[in-house]
């Protein structure tokens, strides 16, 4: 067990160096750079730009000197906001998009698997199409529609309202900010969520050993909770862990729309300028989040199905 | 002597894509206290869905009905909640395929108490306790260790052990088995059938035995019934049709069987023919286009279950 | 069912007629195809029955006006006066190129990986398979915002990049049904008679395990319209006056309050669609699930 786990960290290292340099020579090797100003500057200016963030050294050096600073925890100068460096940047804003990410997917676990299965256990009747035809609706419809839409309809229509929400912004995370940015992100996860859940449900239900279950003259709650439920949760387990990686480091689009300062809109900021650090910064970030969360469900498995245990 | 199960023209359907296919046609039979009786037929010939039905586990696409009476009870008309009373308790099923019957992720311990708790009432040592003695009742070694294991830690045989255990646990008075032996091991296979006999005896169960090969039934079913696409085909006294077969499907099924107690080594027969789709039955007889005794009235007129068996040859010479 | 035929090819049809048949059975699945090739249909020869290009301005009305038949602006136009549906249907020719060929890259590189890995085994799809667990931790919508960041918005490479991140599932999915085929019958018969690795790969593996692919298939393309239309938001979808869907429901939605049309038009089309796509490729596992009866 704790070998295994340790495997999965030590394998987890050099698939992260993979990463790392393939972004770091990606970025370094396309023309371009974050010092191409709409206004032409004079050359000298432009060569203090760069020798101050090192970019007049040869490639590979710049390469070992940032693996090097990274070994040491350190993330680099932002090219763009002066005085911050990357990893001042990230601290801000990881905490804002980590708390979002995090609501969302426990409103999207408290409503898409109680969904899921209330929808398995009605099969083919009306509240079964009502729940899939909703939760197609959520897969199917972009969240930046979700989200303007919602601001329509709660910043604007309902303004003069009990029902009012802010529009926008962040206030530092004041509860009534934190309401649609959450719930527009946890929309998609919902429905996807139940989705899986009613397919594995209904796969579940049809297993053997409900069969037992149910020739034990066991109450119907009591086959669904202790006997297919841990089997059927196994799905939304797998799905969970590249997808809170995901959603725990921010979604660009509901950042950018409610204006929150987190992780994801600082990514997509960075991108459009091509702030090398920053981005190179929340890939590390992103990725190392996902190695994480996928040794967690490992784990989960484990708890979840001995045989994995067993291994 | 009353019986515990009595099953009076009880038919199965089930609803598919393209319409409704009849599984079990006009089934009667019954099992007295202590007695075991084998249902013997082909995959397909409706001998499980006979019992699922009696149980109350068809699929959600299926639909019984008949008379299934449970000591005098038409388990048929009773509410689940009803029905959940007499499952597991007084009346339980053993299933075929023991790698998968139970719950993956519970432990088998876990699994034997619920039944107890349930039906019986018992906290959690007692049953502990009493499941316990069940395991060492079918001869599982060591069973305080194995309470603690998860199935797929158990082989196949010690697995079929701990269903029917967990059969045998709140002292049923009817045990369905349904192939319990198929997907194991011919050594184990006898083991578990000698478990079933000697709790059919100690505990005065009534048994059925449900299963394709005629050998597994030989030594344990007083009575036998013969099915055939959804029908019985030929019932009697094991002896009798073992000896006497009248059907002769039942002949055929026979001369598959390989037997220990003959000396000569002869080439095993098999059946020819397919086994009878249900959405396409033959007309007349179901069996007629693989019998070797066909008449023409067989293709057009089926026969009644008369006197025993259904078919229209009045003396089956039996062929040695 | 009644007769088993023993032969590899008739006993492949008569399983893709039986799916066919079943398929054909399902409602919402036959609907959604007539659906889908009328939408493919429209947004391929629409814009030629047009009166209007999709990036020519109205210079009489740059503005949004609502549907006028007189002026041949059947569904309005957007904001600076073009019209809508003929941005609409290029917008879905795009969108579903965009997924048609992404979904294609990713068909390719993953039928080829998975069936690879799991017909030859051993250290091959050790090598392979850990490969592809490796891929599965790069953060790949990052990685392609990089790549339309640095490579600028182009479109042959958008379906690339997205195609690249999406064969990893399509790899793993192969890899597994390939280690199930490996050892029927056919296959030790086809090894038997002197087949090459190559030539059992080609003609026994991938077409047995087309049916798994094609849900998969079905069920790729809509993600993919849905990525291209995030890609849009981000504003790294194709370039004005190029459009698509993506591009569309973006700029509506940011006309949402003052003229819905904008929004409603393309987010219609594109919702259906991907409805639509969602529908066939769960009617398609159900045809295709020998499980289900």
């Amino acid at each position: 067990m704790w070998s295994h786990l340790l495997r999965r960290v030590l394998i987890g290292i050099p698939t992260l160096w993979v990463i790392i340099t393939i972004c770091f020579f990606l970025m370094r090797l396309t023309p371009g750079g974050p010092f191409d100003f709409e206004a032409p500057v004079p050359p000298e200016i432009m060569a203090n730009l760069r020798a101050r963030y090192h970019l007049d050294e040869p490639l590979w050096q710049q390469y070992l000197s940032y693996i090097w600073h990274l070994l040491q925890g350190d993330l680099g100068p932002s090219f763009k906001e002066k005085d911050f460096t990357v990893g001042e940047l990230i601290a801000q804003s990881l905490p804002v998009s980590f708390q979002n990410g995090l609501s969302a997917m426990v409103l999207a676990l408290l409503i898409g698997i109680p969904a899921g299965i209330f929808a398995a256990l009605r099969q083919n009747k009306a509240s079964d199409y009502v729940v899939s035809g909703l939760s197609m609706t959520g897969i199917v419809v972009p969240t930046f529609v979700t989200s303007q839409l919602a601001i329509l309809i709660f910043g604007v229509w309902l303004k003069d309202t009990a029902f009012h929400l802010p529009a926008g912004g962040w206030d530092n995370g004041k509860f009534q900010n934190r309401i649609l940015p959450v719930i527009c992100l946890a929309l998609p996860y919902i429905a996807y969520i139940a989705r899986l859940m009613r397919g594995s449900m209904i796969e579940t239900l049809r297993a053997n050993f409900i069969r037992t279950a149910r020739a034990k003259g066991l109450p119907y709650h009591a086959i669904i909770v202790r006997h297919a439920l841990k089997t059927a949760l196994m799905p939304v387990v797998t799905y969970l862990g590249p997808t809170t990686a995901f959603i725990l480091t921010g979604s660009m689009v509901i950042e950018t729309i409610f204006q929150i300062p987190g992780i994801g809109r600082y990514f997509v900021l960075g991108a459009l300028n091509r702030n090398y650090t920053l981005v190179m910064g929340v890939t590390i970030v992103s990725a190392a989040l996902i190695i994480l969360m996928n040794i967690l469900v490992d784990l989960i498995y484990r708890v979840l199905d001995p045989k994995v245990r067993h291994e | 002597m009353a019986n515990v199960l009595d099953i009076r023209n009880l038919n199965v359907h089930f609803s598919v894509r393209d319409g409704d296919v009849q599984a079990v046609s006009d089934v009667s039979l019954s099992v007295a206290k202590g007695e075991c009786l084998g249902i013997v037929g082909e995959s397909g010939s409706g001998k499980s869905q006979t019992f699922m039905a009696a149980m109350g586990l068809l699929a959600t696409n299926g639909r019984a009905t008949g008379e299934v009476n449970f000591h005098g009870q038409n388990v048929l008309t009773l509410s689940e909640s009803a029905r959940n009373t007499l499952r597991g308790n007084r009346m339980t099923m053993v299933f075929q395929d023991p790698m998968t019957s139970l719950t993956p992720h519970m432990r088998v311990g876990a699994q034997l108490t619920e039944v107890l708790q349930r039906h019986r009432g018992l906290d959690r040592t007692q049953a502990h306790q009493q499941a316990v003695a069940m395991l060492a009742r079918v001869h599982i070694p060591e069973a305080d260790r194995r309470m603690a294991m998860y199935p797929h830690e158990l082989s196949g045989g010690l697995r079929q052990r701990v269903m029917i255990a967990m059969a045998l646990l709140c002292g049923p008075e009817l045990l369905i088995a349904d192939e319990p032996t198929t997907a194991l091991d011919v050594t184990v296979q006898a083991q578990i059938l000698d478990v079933i006999r000697e709790m059919k005896d100690t505990l005065n169960t009534a048994v059925v035995l449900i299963t394709h090969d005629l050998g597994v039934i030989a030594g344990l079913a007083d009575h036998v019934a013969v099915m055939y696409a959804g029908r019985i085909v030929e019932t009697g006294a094991a002896r009798d049709i073992f000896m006497v077969p009248k059907h002769p499907y039942t002949q055929s099924l026979l001369a598959c069987t390989p037997r220990l107690d003959e000396v000569k080594r002869t080439s095993l027969t098999t059946i020819a023919g397919q086994p009878p789709n249900l959405e396409h039955l033959p007309t007349g007889c179901a069996f007629h286009p693989r019998c070797p005794y066909v008449m023409a009235r067989c293709r057009t007129e089926r026969p009644p279950l008369i006197g025993g068996k259904a078919c229209f040859l009045d003396q089956l010479s039996l062929a040695s | 069912m009644s007769d088993v035929i023993f032969e590899g090819q008739p006993a492949g049809r008569s399983l893709w007629q039986d799916a066919w048949h079943r398929l054909s059975a399902n409602k919402a699945a036959v609907v959604s195809l007539v659906i889908l090739i009328v939408i493919a249909l429209v947004s391929i020869f629409g814009p030629y029955f047009l009166p209007w290009r999709y990036d020519e301005i109205d210079w009489n009305h740059v503005e949004a006006l609502p549907p006028n038949f007189a002026l041949g602006h059947y569904l309005g136009t957007d904001t600076v006066g073009r019209d809508l549906l003929a941005r609409t249907l290029m917008g879905g020719r795009v969108s579903l190129t965009v997924g048609l060929l992404a979904t294609s890259v990713a068909l390719i590189i993953g039928i080829t990986v998975g069936s690879i890995a799991g017909f030859v085994g051993a250290r091959v799809d050790q090598a392979l398979m850990r490969f592809v667990d490796i891929m599965y931790v790069v953060p790949f919508t990052f990685l392609v915002i990089i790549l339309m960041v640095m490579f600028g918005r182009n479109f042959v490479l958008m379906f690339i990049a997205i195609g690249a991140v999406e064969w990893l599932t399509m790899a793993r999915i192969v890899r597994g049904q390939t280690l199930t085929l490996k050892h029927k019958e056919f296959i030790d018969a086809a090894r038997a008679s002197g087949g090459s690795t190559t030539n059992i790969i080609l003609r026994h593996i991938i077409p047995n395990v087309l049916g798994v692919v094609i849900v998969y298939v079905t069920l790729t393309i809509p993600q993919v319209i849905l990525f291209e239309s995030f890609l849009s938001f981000l504003g790294l979808g194709v370039q004005e006056p190029m459009t698509s869907w993506g591009v569309l429901i973006n700029e509506g939605a940011a006309e949402l309050e003052i003229n819905p049309r904008t929004l409603i038009v393309p987010a219609a089309f594109m919702t259906i669609t991907l409805f639509c796509f969602n529908f066939l490729g769960d009617g398609l596992r159900d045809a295709l699930d020998p499980n289900d009866r």
